[in-house]
């Protein structure tokens, strides 16, 4: 009967706490990761885990780092000169930030959904079929299976079977995201990276994405970033706080939002920051 | 605490609160003006708990309108999240203190008509200001957000119930006794197990008070009584 009663947490401005997770479950494990635009310090020292089918969220102000990392998880950044990583972020026990790793396999094995959506200028069916052939030699009849399971699976299908041939351009903002997410999980990724997907959509496209991720986390490990609180609430397991370049909080999503423990996160879900 | 960047949200969260803190003061005063209106036999002051009633059930209404406003166009989170909804619980649990407290001002004017029992009204008294305090307790923690009184009143419920469970052994006796008796001692039973119920109300406030400013539920078994065992 003594120490029940915790005193109430008056967490104090600069600290952190990063919660683990299940070793068992881990689909990527960061450890200790550093970024660097040329001089610029973006990511410091930042370490946590992914879970494997679940949605992990990323949240945090602008410039927080948080688009930083889900650019180091596929190594989007080895594309841009003067950017540099240092720390290791394992995918399945093999440290993707070492030299030498096939760049171009990994992202197969992790596709990216960008903030505004990207279909390239050519039909719906090329569109999703583009990134397969690439990687595979599927037969006529093949694809057309593969296309339109990735559709469905986007939630998609129902809204484009009858003009598969017509221009991705053609589609309704909502409705080319899911097409890039068709595009994305037809190549059969393990890990899908979202970057503010929704940002650009309207609600109800917004709904019907959120949908889309809801029925895939049980096939895919899938990494959100949001500006949208309500949508990491929604739809993640975990979540991680960002704020200048560090990892400030992470946890359990249902944790975070009823009672996080850092003062910064608190101050930054309740809308108190700054 | 920090301001929310947008202010309006403050005002919100102010005016709920400032409003629940009000619901508090005249829930505590109908309580013990239904007590004393029952020791003094004050058939007026019965009239005027009974009259005052309706304004804590408007309260109530209120802050579950503000809260529910609030839910909808701030969509608050954690800390702004439990704060709301512990205002709406605590609004509902005092309107029921209200209502007890009317309950006993109806009895206070039908026991002023029959003979008094005086030591039992002494014990009623007892038991009536040990709730009274157990619910200031409840309320001031309410208004200083003081986690460990909370906690105290949370832990102390028991005295309470054996206080009930003195009470109807006691007027056990006196009906057996004296069979005159038996329409103010039903009252006077019924009045006590009110008074049982706003000190476990009092206790339910303690409880949501501290899972509002924690985080984290009270659920360590507490001492009880239990008053229903055979006399």
């Amino acid at each position: 009967m003594t120490s029940f009663a915790p005193e109430p947490s008056r967490p104090s401005d600069d600290d952190v706490s990063v919660a683990t997770i299940d070793p068992e479950k881990v689909k990527l494990d960061i450890q200790g990761l550093d970024f660097f635009y040329g001089k610029s310090h973006a990511l410091k020292g930042v370490s946590m885990s992914v879970e494997r089918n679940a949605v992990t969220a990323l949240i945090g102000p602008s410039g927080c780092g948080k688009s930083t990392l889900l650019r180091t998880l596929n190594r989007m950044y080895n594309l841009y000169p003067g950017q540099k990583a240092t720390g290791s972020i394992m995918l399945d026990g093999e440290n993707i930030l070492r030299a030498g790793v096939n760049l171009a396999m990994l992202r197969a094995k992790i596709g990216m959904v960008f903030q505004k959506p990207t279909p390239f200028p050519m039909s719906i069916f090329d569109n999703v079929a583009f990134g397969v052939r690439l990687y595979e030699n599927l037969s006529k009849s093949q694809m057309t299976e593969r296309v339109e399971e990735s559709l469905r699976r986007s939630a998609l299908w129902e809204e484009v079977k009858d003009k598969l041939q017509t221009s991705g351009l053609g589609l309704s903002g909502g409705q080319q995201q899911r097409l890039c997410v068709a595009r994305c999980i037809a190549v059969r990724p393990e890990i899908l990276l979202l970057d503010e997907p929704t940002s650009a959509l309207d609600p109800i496209s917004s709904a019907k994405l959120e949908e889309t991720v809801t029925q895939l986390k049980n096939d895919y490990t899938i990494v959100i970033v949001t500006h949208n609180l309500g949508q990491a609430a929604r739809l993640s397991k975990h979540t991680g706080f960002m704020y200048l370049g560090e990892l400030v909080e992470f946890g359990e999503t249902a944790g975070m939002f009823t009672n996080p423990v850092t003062r910064r996160a608190s101050d930054y879900i309740t809308g108190r920051f700054g | 605490m920090e301001h929310h960047t947008v202010r309006a949200y403050d005002e919100d969260l102010d005016a709920m609160t400032g409003e629940l803190a009000r619901m508090g003061g005249l829930t505590e005063a109908e309580v013990a003006d239904s007590i004393r209106a029952i020791v003094r036999r004050d058939t007026q002051l019965a009239e005027a708990v009974i009259n005052r009633d309706a304004r804590l059930d408007e309260l109530e209404l209120d802050i579950e309108r503000k809260a529910i406003r609030l839910i909808a166009l701030r969509q608050p989170v954690a800390d702004d999240l439990r704060r709301t909804v512990a205002a709406m619980k605590i609004a509902s649990n005092l309107e029921r203190c209200g209502d007890l407290a009317k309950n006993i001002a109806k009895r206070a004017v039908v026991i002023a008509d029959s003979d008094p029992v005086t030591p039992l009204t002494s014990s009623i008294e007892r038991m009536g200001t040990l709730v009274t305090h157990r619910l200031k307790d409840a309320l001031d923690a309410l208004a200083s957000r003081e986690v460990d009184r909370a906690v105290t009143v949370w832990r102390r419920d028991h005295e309470v119930d054996e206080h009930y469970e003195a009470i109807f052994r006691e007027l056990l006796t006196y009906m057996m006794a004296d069979p005159r008796t038996i329409t103010a001692c039903a009252h006077l039973l019924f009045v006590a197990k009110n008074l049982e119920r706003i000190g476990d109300h009092a206790t339910n406030i303690a409880e949501i008070l501290h899972y509002e400013i924690t985080g984290i539920e009270l659920v360590e078994d507490r001492p009880k009584t239990d008053a229903l065992r055979a006399p």
